[in-house]
């Protein structure tokens, strides 16, 4: 029983750093229409962003504040420059359709070989700001800490704040109604280029702070958020593309999904679950989690 | 007075000429009714008017102030509202989130709630089924949300295109009702694309013929109504 | 681009591995190794343009259609004592018969979830070599060409003995390929990738095409893994996500709709990593510059050519004559 607590928590802490990955790059897709695979590289820059914050100045807390802010202004960037004037030159032929997902690819890639240029590619590590010992519960330690409580809070923070902003302000009804229905839209009289632009900053955010939160238990290196990439992109797709709840939902089953296979069948098969737990939910519930009207057919 | 004045309009397609060199004016306050067979070049004539297409020649103003090329976001600024064809509603938000869609801009809510309260006095259908997802709206009550939310803008000139595509006649009489409503209580300037000929001359001031992209009559619509020989234009054979 | 006959098509193919054959003889040994590379990387980024070019469809994890072909081809000959050339025949099934099932579930499922699924697919699968013993764990499985025949002499390299292998057999499957891709099959892919309702109308069979696509492409994929395994290791660690990125990175500069492309393609990838070393030596011998300047090389090749040409150079060129044409 204790084993399973423990395991669930673990399950829910991994799982709230790909919801925050997932989440991003739900906001993306849902307000362009594009898989933002250099969130990775953008989330990697700004960790290092914190790195070097910390290593000036000693506080975490500043830390992510500068790396959010600088997520926000990056992603904010990237739209404008690169993917504007993909959009422009939209042309028709195989490779065009998906253009802008290649071109993700590409800026991940430099990114990715920029931040190895500056800071070089061996590991490094950023100190965790609150205990990593586990909470000792009935005289026994859970693999679980107050790093992990931190990180569950956090992101928690994230979504709701999200979710407040999405279905309840203006800001977020334009934002849902540029991702549905650009041109009604714009007949509308919703200014729909600024609001993609938003729509980018929020995702530049939330990959910044997940990058920030997951990178204290672990190394840092210019690759060492692509499997936070790959696992936020599946969470993202079982919890269907198409709802940021969904992008939560997805991100705590995959996190639970992944936690128990590993602990119960074996530690290292924690890739093949993956791909395990995304080929379930794919067959199982094809509509995704949460279940929209829409079949995943585009 | 002339609000909407079309002068030498020519719009393509690609290799395809839309429009050819469409000359038309449209009074202020007044219906003008668009009619035409397919292929025309109506819709392409309201997506021009409204700024979702570039023509390739030709000028068009409106109030004196030319409106061509520009983006449509700015154009609803300037009190221009256009219903597209078909879809103009979005299923995945409210009835109350659509008609809401269309104050957006102006970022005053209790104008912007003035407004849906006469779009809805208007609909009284939509006030029915406020909190309700749009796509559980039958044909015609999306036509009128749609309508609603343009009229939420409030609009000086607004495009309707083809508002009773599909739907039953009970209904389309209804919006057609509204559409002179809107005309003579408050001197709103409508174009209205139509294949539905008769209905829409009925209802209108002017009456414009189109075919294959170019001007075949414009003037008095009951005259247009009444003239046999121009029925086959409209009508296509 | 004319269309050389088939009969005129051979030759020019038979030529070049003439040619091929006698400049391998005359360069060290590192070229025949980059030679071979070059061979098998066009043989990949020829499946990328069946699957992606012509029918349209995407996936972002290929290398795990390498990595089956490779471990399977590893396999019969360990395991089964297959003979050598026939286990590329292996490989080939393999492959696609993983590429058919994939084929099947992307019917089902709209772009970006194939493409999440096939990126699964090749973060997991090599992975999944690690757990399993005779799969060969971290170090991988023996897979092993046999050295020259004795009567090519001593100085016949195993190198050499490489590339001919890899040469050989990519030329015959392009020159397959290529057949392939202007038959009736190539037609139907290309026209149901313009306008898939289309061509339903005009009798394609959309699905089965899209599957038959998925398949080839896997098979073909397979073979480049088989000899990919060849000249370096079945191993996890030979077949990495970086490999699928660096294959689709490949066709794109390639021209996705260019058979002849993919071999433009190749050279580029491993070109690139060479000349990133000289202008890293010029900017004084930092090991930070090195080693990251040849990917950021080659993304921004892909961006620009992405951003100015996505559909390739050829097809830039051919529309910026069609623009001049009209005019």
């Amino acid at each position: 029983m204790r084993e399973l607590i423990g395991t669930l928590l673990i399950g829910i802490t991994l799982g709230s750093i790909y919801s925050l990955m997932a989440l991003a790059l739900v906001l993306v897709w849902r307000s362009t229409r594009v898989i933002n695979f250099a969130q990775a590289g953008q989330a990697i820059l700004t960790t290092y962003i914190a790195y070097e914050i910390i290593n000036r100045t000693g506080v975490f807390w500043l830390a992510i504040l500068f790396a959010v802010v600088a997520g926000a202004l990056l992603g904010a960037g990237i739209e404008y420059f690169l993917m504007r004037t993909l959009f422009r030159h939209a042309d028709e032929g195989p490779v065009a359709a998906i253009a802008p997902v290649i071109a993700t690819l590409g800026l991940l890639g430099i990114i990715r070989s920029v931040v190895g240029m500056i800071w070089g590619n061996e590991f490094r590590s950023i100190a965790p700001p609150v205990s990593t010992t586990g909470f000792v519960f009935n005289g026994q330690p859970l693999p679980f800490s107050m790093l992990n409580l931190v990180v569950i809070i956090g992101a928690a923070i994230v979504m709701i704040i999200f979710s407040f902003i999405f279905q309840k302000t203006d800001l977020g009804l334009s934002l849902r109604a540029s991702a549905f229905q650009p041109e009604i839209a714009r007949l509308a009289g919703i200014r729909v280029g600024p609001i993609r632009t938003i729509g980018w900053v929020f995702a530049g955010a939330a990959g910044a702070f997940a990058g920030v939160l997951v990178t204290p238990n672990d190394i840092l290196s210019p690759n060492s958020l692509d499997v936070l990439l790959v696992f936020g992109f599946v969470a993202a797709v079982i919890g269907g593309l198409e709802s940021l709840p969904g992008a939560v939902v997805g991100g705590l089953a995959l996190g639970i999904g992944v936690a128990l296979i590993t602990n119960y069948i074996s530690t290292v098969l924690v890739f093949p679950s993956v791909f395990i737990v995304l080929i379930l939910s794919l067959i199982l519930r094809p509509n995704g989690l949460i279940g929209s009207k829409r079949v995943r057919i585009a | 007075m002339s609000s909407l004045l079309v002068s030498n309009l020519t719009v393509d397609h690609g290799a395809i000429r839309a429009l050819s060199n469409v000359s038309f004016e449209v009074k202020q306050g007044e219906i003008t009714a668009i009619i035409g067979a397919n292929g025309a070049g109506k819709t392409t004539l309201l997506r021009t008017l409204s700024g979702l297409k570039s023509p390739s020649n030709g000028t068009v103003t409106w109030r004196e102030r030319n409106i061509l090329n520009k983006k449509p976001e700015d154009l609803v600024r300037r009190g221009i509202s256009h219903v597209s064809e078909g879809k103009s509603v979005i299923p995945e938000l409210s009835v109350h989130e659509n008609l809401l869609m269309g104050g957006l801009w102006r970022r005053n809510r209790s104008d912007t709630n003035k407004a849906i309260a006469e779009a809805v006095e208007l609909f009284p259908r939509l006030g029915e089924r406020m909190e309700q997802s749009a796509n559980t709206l039958s044909g015609g009550e999306r036509q009128m949300l749609a309508i609603g939310r343009a009229l939420v803008s409030r609009p000086k000139l607004l495009l309707l295109d083809e508002p009773s595509l599909g739907l039953a006649p009970l209904i389309i009489e209804q919006i057609f009702t509204v559409v002179q409503r809107l005309r003579k209580d408050m001197g709103m300037t409508v174009v209205l694309v139509e294949q539905n000929a008769v209905s829409a001359l009925a209802v209108a001031d002017t009456g414009v013929i189109l075919n294959l992209g170019e001007l075949i009559a414009a003037g008095d619509a009951r005259y247009i109504l009444a003239d046999p020989a121009l029925k086959s234009a409209y009508l296509g054979f | 681009m004319h269309k050389l006959s088939t009969k005129k098509a051979f030759i020019a193919y038979a030529l070049f591995g003439w040619a091929l054959v006698l400049v391998a003889d005359r360069v060290s040994e590192l070229r025949v190794y980059q030679g071979a590379t070059i061979a098998i990387l066009t043989l990949a980024i020829a499946s990328i343009i069946l699957l992606t070019g012509y029918s349209g469809q995407v996936s972002l994890g290929h290398g795990a259609f390498l990595a089956i072909g490779a471990y399977g081809a590893a396999i019969a000959q360990s395991y089964w004592g297959s003979p050598f050339w026939f286990t590329f025949l292996i490989a080939i099934l393999v492959s696609a018969a993983f590429g058919f099932i994939l084929g099947f579930a992307a019917g089902r499922l709209s772009g970006p979830y194939i493409a999440g699924t096939t990126l699964a697919l090749a973060v997991g699968l090599p992975t999944l070599a690690n757990q399993f013993a005779f799969l060969g764990g971290e170090t991988g499985l023996v897979y092993d060409a046999g050295s020259p025949p004795a009567r090519f002499g001593e100085e016949f390299t195993l190198y050499k003995w490489f590339f001919w292998i890899a040469a050989l057999v990519v030329l015959i499957s392009i020159f397959l390929l290529r057949n392939l891709l202007n038959s009736r099959f190539g037609r139907n892919w290309k026209a149901l990738r313009a306008n898939p309702t289309a061509a339903a109308l005009a009798g394609v069979n959309v699905a089965s095409s899209k599957i038959l696509a998925f398949t080839i492409s896997a098979g073909v994929a397979g073979l480049a893994g088989a000899l990919l395994g060849m000249i370096s290791i079945v191993a996890p660690s030979a077949f990495p996500l970086s490999l699928s990125f660096t294959i689709i990175t490949g066709a794109v500069l390639a021209g996705v709709t260019s058979l002849l492309g993919s071999m433009l393609g190749a050279v580029v990838l491993v070109v690139v990593p060479e000349i990133a070393d000289a202008i890293a030596h010029r900017l004084g011998d930092s090991e930070k510059i090195s080693t990251n300047l040849p990917g950021f090389i080659v993304s921004a090749l892909l961006i620009l050519t992405v951003l100015f040409s996505p559909n390739g150079p050829a097809e830039a060129m051919r529309k910026r004559r069609e623009a001049h044409a009209k005019h």
